[in-house]
């Protein structure tokens, strides 16, 4: 393998876990001022913060292996729909408090077991990357997964809501562990995280807490994929449009 | 936000009336020193307490522990008895130690 297929390689690498959290952290956003509770609200947008801390970390990474000058910025605001490369979870609308909490739940369980390997990832940046969200990510688990349990368990309407969530979201959660050529080369080098190994233990987190809750997985659903390749759903081109006015209106503005 | 947004909406969106109960937030800002209130949050049991005293008061790394109590196990005294209960230590200003020097490794006091 050449450095510049592994440099290639990286940069999709970096930009993929820097999107997921990009995306994560502007549909958070979305619910500054709308929170059910004052207390609540600041939870969802504190979390909207670490995401996009994270996704600072990850693209400005992506921009600097990239070597052609694009920041951290560049890549959150100038690239197009079809260029990014986050999966369809976290693109997915924030419905009501319990769509986006099932939502959180479901992603950061995931993203707390990714982490803890990427932790041990050769590449060092990585490594510290994780090492850092980490500590923001299992807040992020227990905050959710109490509430899913709470919300599962409360009410006839809430644990239907929950109920709805988990089986509008879950034909998203396979994506999560699917497999390219990218994943493959820099899982040889010690870089990447083997995604394959991460499905077992996330199944088992997962409907630990579901079963807690009273939700039922849902059965013999399909899986939808193909936010990493940039087949995104319809939900990401009028997001996208907001987030990148300013910077597509006023090229260069800062403040 | 209002009090009246703050009532959860019930079933059909109507408003039941029914608040979160309170708690008030003590915050540890240094091994050391004693916990010291800093506000109140609304929330349904102690554990969203913590979690929301957590996520309202520490965004500055305010502190380093977190104690939580219902607002309703406080008793308070009466500020009509402000009278009968703190003007009588007024005029004894010999209990304040202040004729003692305080040794150099003493940090908080």
């Amino acid at each position: 393998m050449t450095n510049k297929n592994k440099q290639m390689a990286l940069v999709e690498y970096a930009q993929r876990l820097g999107d997921n959290s990009l995306i994560l952290g502007q549909r958070l956003g979305e619910w500054c001022g709308h929170g059910p509770q004052l207390e609540l609200d600041i939870a969802l947008t504190n979390f909207s913060l670490d995401m996009i801390g994270q996704a600072n970390l990850y693209l400005g990474y992506a921009g600097e292996v990239e070597g052609k000058s694009r920041d951290a910025d560049a890549m959150a605001y100038l690239r197009d729909e079809l260029e990014f490369r986050n999966c369809l979870l976290v693109e997915q609308p924030n419905g009501d408090f319990g769509q986006t909490i099932m939502r959180h739940f479901l992603f950061s369980t995931f993203q707390h077991l990714h982490l803890e390997a990427l932790q041990s990832s050769k590449d060092e940046t990585l490594a510290g990357i994780a090492g850092k969200a980490i500590k923001e990510v299992a807040y992020h688990v227990k905050f959710s997964a109490d509430w899913v349990r709470r919300l599962g368990g409360g009410t006839p309407e809430s644990h239907q809501r929950m109920q709805t969530a988990l089986d509008n979201l879950w034909r998203f959660t396979g994506e999560l562990f699917e497999t390219d050529g990218v994943d493959a080369l820099l899982l040889a080098e010690g870089i990447a995280v083997d995604l394959s190994a991460l499905q077992d233990p996330w199944n088992t987190a997962v409907q630990t807490v579901l079963k807690d809750a009273g939700l039922r997985l849902p059965k013999g659903q399909v899986v939808v994929s193909g936010g990493r390749k940039g087949n995104h759903s319809e939900h990401l081109g009028p997001m996208l449009a907001e987030m990148q006015f300013l910077q597509r209106a006023y090229p260069g503005l800062d403040w | 936000m209002t009090s009246k947004e703050r009532q959860m909406k019930g079933k059909k969106g109507q408003i039941t009336g029914k608040e979160w109960p309170l708690y008030e937030v003590f915050i540890r800002s240094k091994n050391g020193l004693a916990h010291k209130h800093v506000g109140s949050v609304h929330a349904t049991d102690s554990t969203t307490a913590l979690e929301a005293a957590r996520d309202v008061y520490t965004r500055r790394q305010e502190g380093i522990s977190l104690w939580v109590v219902p607002s309703r196990e406080i008793t308070a005294s009466d500020p009509e008895d402000e009278g009968m209960l703190f003007e009588p230590a007024k005029d004894k200003i010999y209990r304040h130690p202040t004729f003692y020097k305080i040794p150099k490794d003493v940090e908080y006091m």
